[in-house]
């Protein structure tokens, strides 16, 4: 016992901080890491609507994005409200689809092209209308696998 | 005991960074953001030009015609339905087994058939979708815990097949036309 109270007579140490700079290094890795760069900026609004019977999209690599919805608050002075299609980096129309999807399956092996999907990204205040249109455009492109991109609904 | 005496020595911070290399490794596996998930669903083939889409060979019964109006508006079987109901009305639909004439023949007879107005919003639509995934995945967890008494999610391979032969997923959706407005 009195070899503790010996002990604590004395000044405690002071924290060593030469491990500060690694951990803050680790922390700033960790974000770094984790924050998913998107190749796309998405220019439209993307409130997905929720669903319970939801599977998880696999392979990335080979899914094909579509994002459905009107243009974002700070583009609405230039390309106004109505529900837009875009399409990597830049708004389209209904008629670039069959391009985009020949550019997607030459970007990719051609062993991969029957597995590859095309996920849906709609706003759910979009109407019917657009996506019908795409639809229509995909099937005709023969891009049958299609996912509707939903949230996990919370109970 | 020596050393103690002259007071507590450094820490040695040496291995720090092996450390803090390690949990980042650890995390750099680990963690995977932003998970895309959607219902998936596969569109049917382009009808070829010049032949004349044959719909006779179907009976009427095995078809639940489920219509979606602009005002996000259930027609199912021509009653109104409010959404709620969808998912109930749909399993007694497919699991129907003849009981009632009127309604399926067999679960693989049964052929849920979708249509929506362009007016209608992609919320309601997915909300439908959804809930007919549901009358589907309750009837196949049912079927699955019947025969291996598992869930139909933890089936393997040919079980699955099985189940998933004897309740298919037939969810047509009509060549879009405009219905109401």
């Amino acid at each position: 016992m009195s070899k503790f109270r010996k002990d604590s007579k004395k000044d405690t140490p002071g924290i060593s901080t030469a491990s500060l700079p690694d951990i803050v290094f680790m922390l700033l890795f960790f974000f770094m890491v984790t924050t998913v760069m998107r190749e796309t900026t998405i220019m439209v609004q993307q409130s997905l609507p929720q669903a319970t019977e939801i599977q998880k999209l696999e392979k990335k690599s080979l899914v094909s994005y579509i994002y459905i919805g009107s243009p974002v608050e700070r583009m609405q002075g230039t390309y106004g409200t109505k529900a837009r299609i875009q399409l990597n980096d830049a708004f389209a129309t209904v008629d670039d689809i069959p391009q985009y999807i020949t550019a997607e399956r030459t970007a990719r092996d051609e062993k991969e092209v029957p597995f590859m999907t095309t996920s849906i990204k709609a706003d759910q205040n979009t109407k019917m209308g657009i996506v019908t249109d795409v639809k229509q455009e995909l099937r005709k492109a023969n891009a049958l696998k299609i996912n509707y991109s939903t949230r996990k609904k919370v109970q | 005991m020596a050393r103690r005496a002259k007071g507590a020595s450094e820490i040695n911070a040496g291995s720090m960074a092996d450390i803090a290399f390690l949990l980042l490794i650890f995390f750099l596996v680990t963690t995977t953001m932003d998970v895309d998930t959607g219902l998936a669903r596969k569109l049917p083939p382009m009808p070829e030009e010049d032949v004349i889409q044959d719909d006779s060979q179907i009976k009427a019964k095995n078809i639940y015609v489920v219509l979606i109006n602009s005002n996000n508006q259930l027609l199912v079987e021509n009653e109104f339905m409010d959404i709620t109901q969808l998912r109930a009305g749909a399993k007694a639909f497919i699991n129907n087994n003849g009981r009632n004439p009127e309604s399926s023949d067999n679960p693989q007879k049964a052929i849920i058939s979708l249509q929506n107005d362009r007016g209608t919003s992609y919320e309601t639509y997915i909300q439908v979708q959804n809930e007919l995934a549901a009358a589907y995945r309750e009837l196949r967890d049912a079927k699955a815990m019947q025969r291996f008494g598992m869930m139909y999610a933890d089936l393997n391979k040919t079980q699955l097949k099985e189940i998933r032969k004897e309740y298919p997923q037939k969810i047509s959706e009509a060549e879009p036309k405009n219905i109401g407005n």
